[in-house]
């Protein structure tokens, strides 16, 4: 403990002194306004995809070219293990923990809320805040502060098979009765299966709730709303797809499973985001680029709704090295790094001046995800976001397979809510 | 050892204690305790570093767990320092709440049962299989150390490499078990995907990966009863399964006693098995008491700290009360462990 405080003790007299020395001529690294060079390392942890993670790699350390001083440390960490990984590190007294980490957009408010997180605002990272998509700049947030600079938007769409629906005869389906009556033709002409639907994953379940005109949660009035009407028809409408055969589900390895099957093409539909299109695009089943159609998730009796995802920036507070992390966050999320990505990985950009570049208002991807993105549903954003989708996942796959009734998945998911959530939730 | 082989080193002292009871009398217990220091000192010496690891990386860690289980401890109000920030823990003692609570709970029951079972299956079927095949390479024939170096080829592959091997083994779509059985004329079998499938799945695996440890200590015990017992036995006409309940089951009956107990201990708490293979799922069925505990301090946010913690005392608990029975039914039937 003692040691603690002597450091904490020598590192506030550093920073006096930096601040002292600050209107010299930039010697030190401490000054960001005064055009004080950046110095020293910062470790990145990405937690893109193996398709993704050799463009990502790259464009990180071109941020070295623009700070010859600082050196980039960039770690790819597996998407599924980072949020532990990173807990485990920052909070054991902050040793190997990133200085930046990319953080999907729901584990922001829950590593904001234990404090893990440097707000952001009025910093170098959120400089030009007016260019953000106003949905992606609202899940950075948390209690009135900024925690997190967006760097890419996503949602879910419907990915097929072109040549597949054509031998078939049939159009990508609106709603889910379509889907189910093209499946039907699809296995008639065709042998396959319809669409994959992953019961391993939660966040497959969004769709079917946004649907049927429903959500997990009121924030608002706080209150659990998962076992209503609404969640219990989503339940049913996606069991009604895997036992009618329409179609196929697993509960272990789904990501795998989904893949090899729409890159073989032993399925005509997946439900997926903008982040697996690099991946699918490598699928024999698309030697032809243009073989890939992508339209809106498929709608429910009330409407169509596809949940808001994404992938955020967010500082360590503990780092060593703030202010060449800040500007890390502001370069990985510019509008020039933006530009690249989607360019090379048909991801959607979070910066509204963005889309007006020409290679990425001509990528068809993006027109139709920007679409959907504008009318995609956004989660709450509340620290417990991320947990909310253990309790579906206990539930989706025996749903999916017909072993529960959707009642009963809706209510034992709305009991583990209440649980979870602390405090006046009803 | 070094305090035992002291004592007859030193008659001196024995004899006074024998013969002097009524002289020493009135010297007060704290100047033997003292006495005891002064000679045995090299024995503590070297025992002291053990203790002081043992209570380091054992002691401390459970009294914590002990001391969180009483508390409502979870990840928002530890004390933590993140980088020159020093956060102060707010969080308070709420007594026996968090027991009451999993107790109340039918997800703990639900989970204890499954657990249960799961620990009796695999105990059961590992040692049924570890028994038979040790017995069987105790004979002598061609080839008998290539066939138990090769039985105990599952234990020199990390577990975590063999679950994950059989995890590919079982995919539904794509794994090899199914293309076997496809090229068979046999639909695809749900190995992880069904409740029921995914629970025998797991106790599969578990077995495969428990058989070399039972194979091994059994192949021991075998190998340390005298053959004579079986010649007798033979001379006085007494059929090979006579043989085998009156004399291989009661000469190996202490080292299947402590291997039972331990293999009890370690599949109550297979961790890697169950949680490489299925997560739990589908959806929590073959969820152990470990692994629940585990997600609620490392997968729910916050990270409920007090809450796994009374889980573990639970588990602990549960263990212990085993492992008091087992020794002393062992004991009523004249084992002495």
């Amino acid at each position: 403990m003692r040691r603690g405080i002597a450091a904490t003790a020598l590192v506030a007299a550093m920073a006096l002194a930096a601040t002292a020395c600050g209107g010299d001529d930039g010697g030190s690294g401490g000054d960001k306004k005064s055009g004080g060079k950046l110095s020293g390392t910062v470790t990145y942890w990405d937690t893109s995809n193996e398709a993704e993670k050799g463009t990502y790699k790259e464009l990180a350390l071109g941020f070295e070219k623009k700070h010859p001083d600082v050196k980039v440390n960039y770690v790819n960490v597996p998407f599924g293990e980072a949020l532990a990984k990173f807990k485990n590190a920052a909070g054991s007294g902050g040793s190997g923990a990133p200085d930046v980490l990319r953080t999907e957009v729901a584990w922001t408010q829950d590593l904001a809320n234990i404090g893990y997180l440097a707000p952001l605002d009025g910093t170098p990272a959120l400089a030009d805040q007016s260019d953000y998509l106003p949905k992606a700049l609202a899940g950075a947030k948390f209690k009135g502060k900024t925690y997190a600079v967006p760097q890419v938007i996503d949602t879910l769409g419907l990915f097929y098979n072109k040549k597949m629906l054509k031998d078939a005869g049939v159009q990508p389906p609106k709603d889910w009765t379509e889907l189910k009556a093209a499946a039907k033709k699809i296995k008639q002409k065709t042998g396959k299966t319809g669409l994959y639907l992953r019961g391993d994953d939660a966040y497959w379940y969004l769709p079917f709730i946004y649907g049927e005109g429903g959500d997990l949660l009121d924030t608002g009035a706080k209150k659990v709303t998962i076992d209503d009407e609404p969640g219990i028809k989503a339940f049913a409408a996606a069991r009604d797809l895997v036992t009618s055969k329409a179609a196929e589900t697993d509960a272990t390895d789904g990501w795998d499973n989904m893949q090899n099957a729409i890159k073989n093409g032993d399925v005509a539909m997946t439900i997926n985001g903008p982040w697996a299109i690099e991946d699918t695009l490598a699928g024999k089943a698309f030697k032809d680029k243009s073989n890939l159609g992508v339209v809106p998730v498929p709608a429910g009796s009330k409407g169509q709704g596809a949940p808001q995802g994404g992938q955020n920036l967010t500082v360590y507070a503990g780092s060593k090295n703030l202010d060449a992390s800040y500007a890390f966050a502001q370069y990985m999320s510019s509008a020039e790094v933006q530009a690249k990505t989607t360019e090379k990985l048909s991801l959607l950009p979070t910066r509204t001046s963005v889309y007006s570049n020409k290679s990425v208002a001509a990528n068809p991807n993006v027109k139709f995800f920007k679409a959907a993105v504008d009318k995609a549903v956004e989660r709450p954003w509340i620290p417990e976001g991320n947990s909310l989708f253990q309790a579906i996942l206990v539930q989706f796959p025996n749903v999916l397979t017909g072993k529960t009734s959707p009642e009963k998945a809706a209510k034992s998911a709305g009991d583990a809510y209440r649980k979870l959530l602390k405090g006046d939730w009803k | 050892m070094a305090v035992d082989t002291s004592r007859p080193l030193d008659p001196a002292a024995g004899a006074k204690g024998a013969r002097g009871r009524i002289r020493n009398a009135g010297t007060p217990p704290r100047s033997r305790i003292r006495n005891a220091l002064a000679r045995h000192w090299y024995a503590w010496a070297m025992v002291a570093p053990v203790v002081i690891v043992i209570g380091l990386i054992i002691g401390y860690p459970l009294g914590r767990g002990l001391y969180l289980s009483l508390t409502d401890a979870n990840e928002a109000n530890v004390e933590r320092t993140i980088g020159v920030n020093h956060i102060p823990a707010t969080y308070k003692n709420v007594g026996l709440d968090n027991f009451k609570a999993i107790l109340d709970d039918q997800v703990f029951w639900d989970r204890l049962g499954w657990t249960v079972t799961w620990t009796v299956c695999c105990v059961a079927l590992t040692f049924s299989i570890g028994l038979g095949l040790a017995v069987l390479l105790n004979r002598r024939f061609a080839g008998r150390t290539l066939y138990r170096s090769l039985l105990i080829l599952p234990w020199a592959v990390p577990a975590f490499v063999s679950v994950f091997a059989w995890r590919l083994l079982y995919n539904e779509k794509n794994g090899i078990l199914n293309k076997v059985l496809e090229g068979g004329g046999i639909d695809a079998v749900p190995w992880l995907n069904d409740p029921t499938m995914a629970k025998a799945s797991v106790i599969a695996v578990n077995i495969w990966l428990g058989v070399p440890f039972m194979l091994v200590a059994l192949l021991g015990g075998l190998q340390s009863i005298p053959g004579e017992l079986y010649e007798a036995a033979e001379m006085d006409g007494a059929s090979p399964w006579q043989r085998f309940r009156h004399i291989t089951l009661p000469g190996l009956r202490s080292v299947s006693s402590t291997v039972i107990l331990l293999s009890t201990i370690w599949t109550f708490n297979m961790f890697p098995v169950i949680f490489l293979l299925t997560r739990g799922g589908p959806g929590d069925a073959t969820e152990i008491l470990v692994t629940y505990a585990y997600r609620l301090s490392f997968v729910n946010s916050p990270r409920d700290f007090a809450g796994a913690s009374a889980w573990g005392v639970l588990i602990l608990l549960i263990l212990m009360l085993f492992a008091v029975v087992y020794r002393r039914s062992l004991r009523k039937q004249g084992e002495v462990w």
